[in-house]
C-alpha cells in the first residue's frame, strides 16, 4: 500500500493532496500497489469522493468533532496508529507546513526515516523509494533512500506532479476507523485561528519575473525593467542591494528575506546569485542570466547565459520585443 | 529562574556550490564553519527573554569537534553555557538519530528546562525535521514556525495579554511561578495563537528575530573564559556499539548539482545580435511564458 495523508484544509489552493495520489498511481504501477489515502477530521466525506475520483483506490477515514482543527500532535498519534495496525510501504505527505510538522513526528513514532521536501520521487532497480530533495538552498539535489525501515517517509513539494482528471465514475473503498478513546491530546492548545494569506501575491503567482540586481547600475536602467515586465505580463523583482538603494521597494525583494517565486521564465540581471537570493528562485522553470562575470554563481544556474551588459540588453530586448508585438497587432 | 536550551547546527559558510565535479563529493574541507542562521535566531528568541527577565540560555550543538567554535559565539552573544555532543560514530546520523542523541543529552544535563528553542530549517540539509521530532523525542507540546513568543504568568494566562512589566514581578527564582507559553505563528496563511504549559519545544519562524551582532569584548571573553562542556555518546549512556550511520533510516545515495545539468548555453556579443538570437532559439518558450504570440510573422 501507498498512503497518500489527505491535506484538505484550504483545499482550493492546496492541490497537493491530488497530485500526490497521481504519482502514488504511477509508483504503484509495476508492484500493483493499493493506493490509499488518509482523511482525519470532522466532516470530511466531500474529501473522500475527491480522493476517489482524484486516484484512491481506498480512503482510510477517522471522523470525530475532537478533529475540526488541524493538531500536529494530535494527528501525528493517529496517522501513527493507523499505520502500526494497516502496515503501508510508503506514506506521502504533502510539503505544506502542516505537512511538514506532521510527518516528522510520524516518522519519529515509527522509527523510520523521511526525506524531507522532495521534488521527485521514483522506484529504484532495488523495488525502493528513490526520493530526491534539495540541499544547500537549491544548489544540490541528494538522492535519499529508506533501504530497511518502514514505511518509507517522504514530505512531497506542491506543484511538482500533475493532478489526475475528476472521474466521478472511479470506484474505491471507504474504510472508518474507529477513533481512540481518549483522543490523544496536543498539549499545546489553540487559542485562535485567522486565515490570513498574505494579499499582494503577485511576485509569487506570476509566471514571468524579472529580477535586477547592482549590476542595472543605476535607478534609471533598473525602472525600465518594470517596461520589459509589462511586455511580458510579467512581475518585477529585486535582490537587497537594490532595495537598499530605494530602486525598488521593499515589496519586490527575492530571496530569503523576501519573497519565494517559482515562475515559467526568470530574467536575471546583473544579479550574482549570492545564497539568500537563489534560495528564493530555485523553482524557476527556465532561467535567462545577464551579467558580466560568465563566473557569477547565477550564470552558474542559468539556462541561458548572457555574458554583457545588463542595462544594454534589457534595453535591446524591450526594443525588439516591440517591433515583434507590433508586427502581431 | 526560566531554563531555555537553545539547539543551534554548524554549518558549512556557503556562498558558492561547496561540490567538487572531479571528485564528485562535497567539499566541505573547503568550507569554514558558521553557525546555522536559523540557529541564530531561534537564539535570538531566547536572549530577548533573557533580556526581560532572569533565564539561563544553555546552547547545545550535535557535531565535530570544530563546532565549538559556534558554541562560543552563541556564549559571546549571550548565552549561559554551551554543550558539544561530539562523537566520531554519530557522522552521518539523520534526523531521527540526532534528535535521540539531543533528547538523550537535553535528559542528562538539563532535565528540568522548560523549553527549547530550534531554528525552522537549517541553511545545509533544510529539512526542518528536528525541531518536531524533538518535541516527539522529549515527549512533549511542540510548535513549528513561532514568530511571536511570550511567557504569560500563570495566573493571567486565561486573561489578556500579559502586560510587559508584569514579567519582572513574577522574577522570584520559584520555577512554580513560571506560566504558560503563547506563541503565535504562520502555518499555510492560518496566523494561529497557541498556548501551553511548559515544557516545550519550539522551532523559530525565518521571518523574525532578527539577529543581534556579537559585541567584540563578549567575543573574546567567550574564547577566552566561557564554558564548553564536551560530551560523547557514552556519557550519555548511548549504546557503545553506535553507529550513527548504520542506524540511521534514511541512506544518501548522491549528491549531485542540478546546475550542472542545466543546458547553461552562454551567449556573447553584441546586445542586439544576443537579443536576436536568444528569440531566435527561444521565443517559444518566452512567448509561451508570457502568454503573448512574439514569433516573427510568417514571410509571405
Ligand atoms: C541574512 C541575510 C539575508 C539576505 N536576504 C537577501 C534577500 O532576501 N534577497 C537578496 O537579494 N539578498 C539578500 N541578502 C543579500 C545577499 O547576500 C547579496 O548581498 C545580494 O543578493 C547581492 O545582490 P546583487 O546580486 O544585486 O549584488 P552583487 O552581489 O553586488 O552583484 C552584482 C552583480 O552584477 C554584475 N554586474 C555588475 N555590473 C554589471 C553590468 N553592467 N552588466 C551586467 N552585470 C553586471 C556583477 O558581475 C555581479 O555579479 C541577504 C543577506 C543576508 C546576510
Ligand atoms: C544533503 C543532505 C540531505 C539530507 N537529507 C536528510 C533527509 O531527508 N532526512 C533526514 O532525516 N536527514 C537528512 N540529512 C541528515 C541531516 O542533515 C542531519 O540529520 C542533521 O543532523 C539535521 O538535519 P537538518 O540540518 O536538516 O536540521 P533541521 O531540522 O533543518 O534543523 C532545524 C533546527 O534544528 C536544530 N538542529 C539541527 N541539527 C542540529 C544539531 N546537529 N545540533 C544542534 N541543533 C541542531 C537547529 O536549531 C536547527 O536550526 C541530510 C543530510 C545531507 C548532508
Amino acid at each position: 500500500m501507498i498512503w497518500v495523508f489527505g491535506d484538505y484544509r484550504n483545499y482550493f489552493q492546496n492541490r497537493v493532496t491530488l497530485q500526490l495520489l497521481a504519482k502514488a498511481r504511477s509508483l504503484a504501477e509495476d508492484s500493483g500497489a493499493l493506493v490509499c489515502a488518509v482523511a482525519l477530521g470532522h466532516g470530511v466525506d466531500e474529501y473522500v469522493r475527491e480522493y476517489i475520483a482524484h486516484g484512491a483506490d481506498r480512503v482510510y477515514v477517522m471522523d470525530h468533532p475532537a478533529l475540526a482543527a488541524y493538531s500536529a500532535a494530535t494527528f501525528a498519534a493517529l496517522l501513527a496508529g493507523l499505520a502500526k495496525t494497516h502496515r503501508p510501504e510508503i506514506i506521502l505527505v504533502g510539503a505544506t507546513d502542516f505537512g511538514r510538522e506532521l510527518a516528522p513526528r510520524v516518522a519519529r513514532r515509527l522509527d523510520t526515516g523521511l526525506t524531507a521536501d522532495c521534488v521527485d520521487l521514483s522506484i529504484n532497480e532495488d523495488g525502493l523509494l528513490k526520493q530526491t530533495a534539495p540541499a544547500f538552498g537549491g544548489n544540490l539535489l541528494a538522492e535519499i533512500v529508506t533501504p530497511r525501515h518502514r514505511p518509507q517517509m517522504a514530505t512531497v513539494r506542491p506543484g511538482i506532479f500533475a493532478e489526475l482528471p475528476h472521474d466521478d465514475q472511479r470506484r474505491g473503498e471507504r474504510v472508518d476507523a474507529p477513533p481512540p478513546d481518549p483522543m490523544p491530546a496536543d498539549p499545546a492548545t489553540l487559542v485562535e485561528s485567522v486565515f490570513a494569506p498574505r494579499r499582494d501575491q503577485r511576485l509569487e503567482e506570476a509566471r514571468v519575473v524579472i529580477c535586477g540586481g547592482r549590476g542595472m547600475g543605476s535607478r534609471a536602467r533598473f525602472r525600465r525593467l518594470y517596461e520589459l515586465a509589462g511586455l511580458l505580463n510579467g512581475e518585477v523583482g529585486a535582490t537587497r542591494p537594490v532595495v537598499y538603494a530605494g530602486w525598488a521597494d521593499h515589496e519586490a525583494l527575492v530571496g530569503q528575506a523576501g519573497r519565494q517565486i517559482k515562475p515559467r521564465l526568470l530574467f536575471s540581471f546583473g544579479i550574482s546569485g549570492a545564497i539568500q537570493h537563489t534560495a528564493a528562485i530555485h523553482d524557476a522553470e527556465f532561467i535567462i542570466a545577464v551579467n558580466k562575470n560568465p563566473e557569477a554563481p547565477m550564470m552558474k544556474m542559468a539556462d541561458v547565459a548572457i555574458v554583457a551588459d545588463a542595462g544594454q540588453v534589457s534595453a535591446a530586448l524591450i526594443k525588439q520585443l516591440k517591433e515583434r508585438l507590433r508586427k502581431h497587432s | 529562574m526560566l531554563k531555555l536550551i537553545v539547539c543551534v547546527k554548524q554549518v558549512p559558510r556557503v556562498s558558492e556550490l561547496p561540490w567538487d565535479p572531479k571528485r564528485g563529493a562535497l567539499r566541505r574541507d573547503l568550507a569554514d564553519g558558521m553557525m546555522d542562521p536559523a540557529a541564530k535566531r531561534a537564539l535570538e528568541a531566547a536572549l530577548r527573554i533573557k533580556d526581560a527577565r532572569p533565564a539561563r540560555v544553555t546552547a547545545i550543538c550535535m557535531g565535530p569537534p570544530m563546532a565549538e567554535a559556534t558554541l562560543r559565539e552563541a556564549l559571546a552573544l549571550g548565552a549561559d553555557a554551551g554543550l558539544l555532543i561530539t562523537d566520531g560514530r554519530l557522522a552521518g546520523a539523520d534526523t531521527l538519530i540526532t534528535t535521540t542523541v539531543l533528547a538523550a543529552a537535553i535528559r542528562s544535563r538539563c532535565p528540568d528546562f522548560h523549553l527549547v528553542l530550534c531554528g525552522r530549517q537549517t541553511s545545509d540539509s533544510e529539512t526542518a525535521q528536528v525541531g518536531p521530532q524533538l518535541a516527539e523525542a522529549l515527549e512533549v507540546a511542540g510548535v513549528a514556525y513561532v514568530e511571536h513568543l511570550e511567557i504569560l504568568p500563570d495566573a493571567e494566562s486565561e486573561g489578556e495579554a500579559a502586560p510587559e512589566s508584569g514579567a519582572s514581578q513574577m522574577d522570584c527564582g520559584m520555577d512554580r511561578d513560571i506560566g504558560r507559553i503563547r506563541v503565535r505563528r504562520l502555518c499555510d496563511g492560518f496566523l494561529e495563537t497557541l498556548e501551553m504549559a511548559p515544557p516545550a519545544v519550539i522551532t523559530i519562524s525565518d521571518r523574525e528575530y532578527r539577529p543581534r551582532h556579537a559585541p567584540m569584548a563578549g567575543l573574546q571573553t567567550a574564547f577566552e573564559k566561557g564554558v564548553v562542556e564536551t560530551l560523547d555518546a557514552a556519557a550519555l549512556g548511548l549504546p557503545p556499539d553506535l553507529s550513527a550511520a548504520a542506524r540511521s533510516p534514511t541512506r544518501i545515495l548522491r549528491v549531485y548539482s542540478p546546475a550542472a545539468e542545466k543546458r547553461n548555453v552562454a551567449l556573447r556579443g553584441s546586445a542586439s545580435k544576443i537579443v536576436e538570437a536568444l528569440f531566435q532559439q527561444y521565443d517559444d518558450r518566452i512567448g509561451g511564458a508570457a502568454g503573448r504570440d512574439i514569433k516573427p510573422p510568417e514571410e509571405e
